[in-house]
């Protein structure tokens, strides 16, 4: 057992974590960072702008065996028109959906291949490219192009062995942009973009949460080290299963951040816990009660359209054509509003479901009368309901458009009757406080079917066989051996190399005499800190670095003129390194010139010299620097200026 | 890096079906594999026939699909884990059924399938395109179609349009023809493949003549197995405008663009498909839309002047009395399409291969180079009508302008103004098998459904 401060979901107080077997595993989604996309040639890269559109519809299709998806339905009740933004610089016919995908990219492929040999993974004998119906939209084509690449495998974490179940090569789908209820908009940049997903064997965690992040950090770091993928936010997403006790698995979708993996799994024990509790209760009732979930459904629009309720009345009038229903549900008395924990109920889970199609709630019986309905209105439905045992028989409330009401009283009775069984199989998303909220059901494998456009191809065992050896080596390895090769520090060396300087910082150290530790520094600590201050990191080209620093290396500028030289690059001011130079005015001096400055400022200060000898030199310092700053090293002008004074005191004294 | 692609045609040997014969394994069984380096559970899917027979497909708990080469398997055998939950996910639609009662006052409407992607399924276990025109399928693929007409469908082809031949077109006329006699539909819709549509409409243009009501040809670019299908949308543009376009005659309603919002009513003696694969591949060539469909609202164009358009009929009862079917078509047309190093032989051979008469799709206003001419002339001289249209698609022909023009009107060359190649090559085989011979070189050009536009729009 655990003990840990609850976070803001739950209680602002101490709670022990409740004594069951947890089980969690999870998926991780991280983009490649190919020059092109999957499945056609375009380049991985922002749109310039968001311009041009256009306008679809996605409908359901049947499964190859025949079966429509849950997920499927669910998502085409909610019947959006879909608009697509797009540019040219980063989408084709193939994204519009208009064209025939191209020939599997093949660097995209061999990354896949690579990290499946590199986690021990079983590689198909031949790859089917599928499609897995999506009809929200993020997908012009109403699937995402997936294809299983290898199966089995494991990673070591802490000396043991973590399953690994499948690798997959997929699709990245668009982004969204917003979403009126009516147009549901997306930006077709990322659509396409290679997408490598792993499978975890889930887990049994027992009681520490941790083991979880050591194993998605792991991970995570074996495909950085490939240096084949992507970084930055976004780059990486994972979905997380999580069950208890051996119940149904919820899914939770979307996690980009450790930190919230670890508040979001507690959220999910206590909420399917709860649910367990709930259950147990139920269980108990119907030893002595019947159990029945829309026992009887009745209309009851004439009631609620007389009533005086706000929260009625803006049901009606925000609704073209709307009815209210309300639900009878025998044996539920008092447990729609029960709280095993705080903030998880029944109720609020039948709240949740309900919003996906657009309903903003529901009512029970055991909150009214509330929210302006009255006793005599909550009474009128119970007897209509024929309710006489209140405390035994609960009833549902529900308002919305008449087209759909059937389908949500129909998801309202299915979702109650998982209340028996306790935890429903159904997908989650994160929210920004690390809570989960409903968003649908859990996808079946109906929604796979193969993408007939492209042929099922397979992997030469010459080809596998040359892979071996890009199989990356282990992160702390490569660490380590950074570290020893341009002796700097292990948090230096991780930045470095998880940087997209790497090679240029190892080009630059091998071919120059400058410290790698100073080239390291530069081009992390300095580049992160004009980032920081909101520059623009991407002006600054790979050539741009070399340049600057092959200029150091020939002392034409110095040390201290570098960050000078990317903020000017990063902030837009100039078109390249020379005219940074000029502009800041940091071209090196000759010996001759540098000797005239410094020789014109003790011939300017001589009377002070004459007085106060040796201890003039911090005023000479300051003022030649003044005027060299960037353009000479300081310390070339210290020395300079000791050596002139000492020799003018020197001969004086004489 | 080399992906080895798995197509082998014609493959003999069938290691395949004497793999799983021996196993005394069938599609659709779930089995448990064991090869060298590991282990599946999985249901044996078919493997498409143009596929090399040396690997098994498995669909896998997960959806995904994956071949295993049989070489590797070590031991196959049916599994007592029968997959059947993970791929059943009926929840949340279970018993709010579709209980269809239509309105008996919606206008009725007469779908006739010809094959092709539109209102068609594939059936992953045989490869093959089925029907999918029950009505009570159509109505489930496409639930607003309940709102706009009753529709009966009857299913009289299942061809792909490249193999779409004149014979075809006759039946077709003819399944028309006897629907309408029915005098009970609003509109006829029939559903084609998108390759040759087009020839398909102006070979309906011309063998139905005084039309009571609108025909329209429907198709899609995308296959209605996938969620962003075109076919829905077209389909509803489709019985919008068989149900509501004041005008008769023959039409194709396809999409104007790429988006799903806005369907398109062209002639079908001016239309063509312009792009392998787009969704607004069908252009009005000359002339625009003579309609847009959006919301269900259909927004004549303004078309041109000159253009001759029937009103519709609405008296069920007076319909069947003015058609006027001429279903045959000779085939005895020769389409030759004109290019830099062309051997001029070619004419003196199409004579020999039995052709009456030969459309050239000429250069630019109609030009074919000058070696051309003597060959030309001799093939006319011995009875063979040779028409010129454009390869530039757009404009008409002038062969008044250039020498070479002149010249082969000269011989008796007979220009076609802007019919289109393609609806010249179907009116010539319709003539050439319903008039005299001696009327067809006048015939080619009288206007009978708008294929020549005197007036070509400056848009």
């Amino acid at each position: 057992m655990l003990t840990f401060k609850i976070f803001y979901g739950l209680l602002k107080m101490n709670l022990n974590l409740p004594d069951v077997k947890i089980k969690i595993g999870f998926e991780i989604h991280q983009q490649l960072d190919t020059k092109k996309k999957l499945f056609c040639d375009c380049y991985c890269v922002d749109a310039n702008n968001l311009d041009s559109t256009f306008i679809r519809k996605l409908r359901p299709t049947q499964s190859e065996l025949g079966f429509f998806d849950s997920t499927t339905i669910f998502e085409s009740k909610k019947n959006r028109l879909i608009k697509y933004h797009f540019s040219p610089n980063s989408s084709c016919l193939v994204e519009a959906d208009e064209e025939p995908p191209h020939d599997i990219n093949s660097d995209a492929l061999e990354t896949a291949l690579i990290i499946s040999l590199a986690l021990h993974s079983t590689i198909v004998d031949e790859i089917h490219v599928m499609r897995k119906i999506v009809i929200d939209g993020s997908n012009t084509s109403g699937f995402q192009r997936t294809m299983l690449i290898a199966t089995g495998g494991y990673i070591e974490v802490n000396d043991n062995k973590i399953g690994i179940q499948t690798i997959s090569l997929e699709e990245d789908a668009s982004k969204i942009i917003s979403d009126d209820g009516v147009f549901r908009e997306y930006s077709l940049d990322r659509l396409g973009v290679p997408l490598i997903e792993i499978a975890v064997e889930p887990v049994t965690v027992s009681g520490k949460i941790e083991e979880i992040i050591k194993i998605a950090t792991t991970i995570g770091q074996l495909l950085r080290a490939s240096k084949r993928v992507s970084r930055g936010l976004g780059s990486i997403r994972q979905d997380v299963n999580i069950s208890i006790n051996d119940g149904n698995v919820v899914e939770v979708k979307g996690v980009q951040q450790l930190d919230q993996l670890f508040t979001m799994i507690k959220y999910e024990i206590f909420r399917q816990h709860g649910l367990m509790l709930i259950s147990e209760k139920l269980k108990t009732i119907q030893k002595t009660h019947e159990i029945a979930i829309g026992s009887k459904i009745i209309d009851v629009h004439d009631i609620m359209n007389n009533s005086k309720s706000k929260v009625i009345k803006k049901i009606i009038t925000s609704s073209g054509d709307c009815i209210f229903k309300a639900i009878r549900i025998d044996g539920f008395g008092g447990l729609l509003g029960f709280e095993p924990y705080p903030g998880i109920r029944l109720g609020k889970e039948l709240g949740e479901l309900v919003r996906f199609y657009g309903i903003g709630g529901i009512f029970h019986s055991d909150e009214l009368p509330n929210y302006g309905i009255t006793l005599q209105e909550v009474q009128m439905v119970r007897k209509r309901l024929d309710i006489i045992t209140d405390e035994i028989n609960a009833f549902i409330l529900v308002g919305g458009p008449s087209e759909i009401l059937d389908y949500v009283i129909n998801a309202i009775c299915e979702r109650l009757s998982y209340a028996l069984i306790g935890v429903p199989y159904e997908t989650r998303a994160i929210t920004v406080e690390g809570k989960t909220v409903f968003s649908r059901p859990r996808a079946g494998s109906a929604r796979m079917y193969p993408e007939t456009d492209i042929p099922p191809f397979q992997i030469s065992p010459l080809l596998l066989e040359s892979l071996y050896t890009k199989i990356p080596k282990t992160w702390n390895d490569i660490i380590l051996s950074i570290t020893q090769k341009y002796k700097i520090n292990i948090q230096l060396a991780e930045q470095i190399f998880d940087s997209r300087y790497y090679q240029i910082f190892e080009k630059i150290s091998d071919s120059t005499s400058i410290p790698p530790s100073f080239v390291a520094s530069k081009l992390v600590e300095d580049i992160t800190n004009l980032e920081r201050q909101g520059f623009d990191s991407k002006l600054l080209t790979i050539d741009m670095i070399k340049d600057v620093f092959s200029r150091l290396e020939l002392n034409e500028i110095a040390k201290e003129s570098i960050p000078l030289i990317f903020e000017k690059i990063m902030k837009n001011d100039v078109a390249g390194v020379e005219d940074a130079i000029v502009v800041l005015g940091l071209k090196s001096l000759t010996e001759t010139e540098l000797n005239e400055v410094i020789d014109s400022i003790i011939q300017e200060y001589s009377d002070i010299i004459k007085s106060k000898g040796r201890d003039s030199f911090s005023l000479l310092m300051g003022r030649s620097m003044s005027k060299l700053r960037g353009k000479v090293d300081g310390q070339k002008v210290n020395n300079i200026i000791k050596q002139k004074l000492e020799q003018l005191v020197h001969n004086r004294s004489k | 890096m080399v992906i080895k692609m798995n197509i082998e045609f014609n493959k003999s040997y069938s290691n395949y079906n004497y793999f799983l014969a021996e196993n005394n394994l069938s599609i659709g069984d779930t089995v448990d594999v064991k090869t060298k380096e590991t282990q599946y559970v999985g249901i044996l899917m078919n493997r498409y026939e143009s596929y090399d027979k040396n690997h098994i497909v498995l669909k896998l708990k997960n959806g995904y699909n994956i071949g295993i080469q049989i070489a590797k398997i070590q031991s196959i055998k049916k599994s007592d884990n029968l997959l059947k939950s993970g791929f059943q996910n009926k929840s949340f639609i279970s018993n709010v059924s579709e209980n269809l009662t239509l309105n008996q006052e919606l206008p009725k409407v007469m779908l006739l399938s010809t094959g092709g992607t539109i209102a068609s399924k594939i059936d992953y276990r045989t490869g093959a395109v089925t029907g999918l025109l029950s009505a009570s399928d159509l109505y489930t693929s496409v639930p607003e179609l309940k709102n706009y007409a009753s529709v009966d469908t009857e299913v009289i082809l299942n061809e792909y349009s490249e193999n779409i031949e004149p014979f075809h077109w006759t039946l077709i006329t003819n399944k028309i023809a006897e629907k309408i006699n029915q005098n009970q539909y609003s509109g006829i819709i029939v559903s084609h493949g998108t390759d040759t549509m087009s020839y398909t409409a102006a070979a309906l243009s011309f063998s139905l003549t005084n039309l009571p009501i609108p025909i329209i040809l429907v198709g899609s670019q995308k296959s209605s197995d996938r969620p962003s299908s075109d076919a829905p949308t077209n389909l509803v543009g489709a019985i919008t405008l068989a149900t509501r376009l004041d005008y008769s005659g023959v039409f194709v309603s396809m999409h104007e663009n790429l988006s799903d919002d806005v369907i398109a009513c062209h002639l079908g003696t001016r239309v063509r498909k312009n792009h392998t694969s787009k969704r607004g591949a069908f252009e009005s060539i000359d002339v625009s839309p003579i309609a847009l469909v959006k919301d269900h609202e259909i927004q004549i164009k303004d078309f041109q002047s000159d253009f001759i358009l029937n009103k519709r009929i609405t008296d069920h009862g007076l319909q069947k009395n003015k058609l006027i079917a001429k279903p045959n078509f000779d085939p005895h047309v020769f389409l030759l399409k004109f290019y830099p190093g062309l051997d001029p032989k070619i004419i003196d051979n199409i004579q020999l291969l039995g052709y009456k008469i030969l459309i050239i799709e000429g250069t630019g206003l109609g030009h074919v180079n000058k070696k051309f001419i003597s060959h030309l002339k001799k093939s006319i001289d011995s009875g063979i009508l040779v028409f010129m249209t454009s390869q530039c698609i757009w404009g008409k022909t002038r062969l008044t302008v250039y020498d070479t023009g002149r010249d082969l009107l000269s011989i008796g060359v007979i220009p076609l103004s802007n019919m289109l190649s393609e609806t010249a090559v179907v009116k010539a085989m319709w003539l050439l098998a319903n008039t005299e011979f001696k009327n067809i070189k006048t015939l080619m050009n009288v206007n009978y459904f708008n294929e020549i536009s005197n007036i070509t729009s400056i848009c």
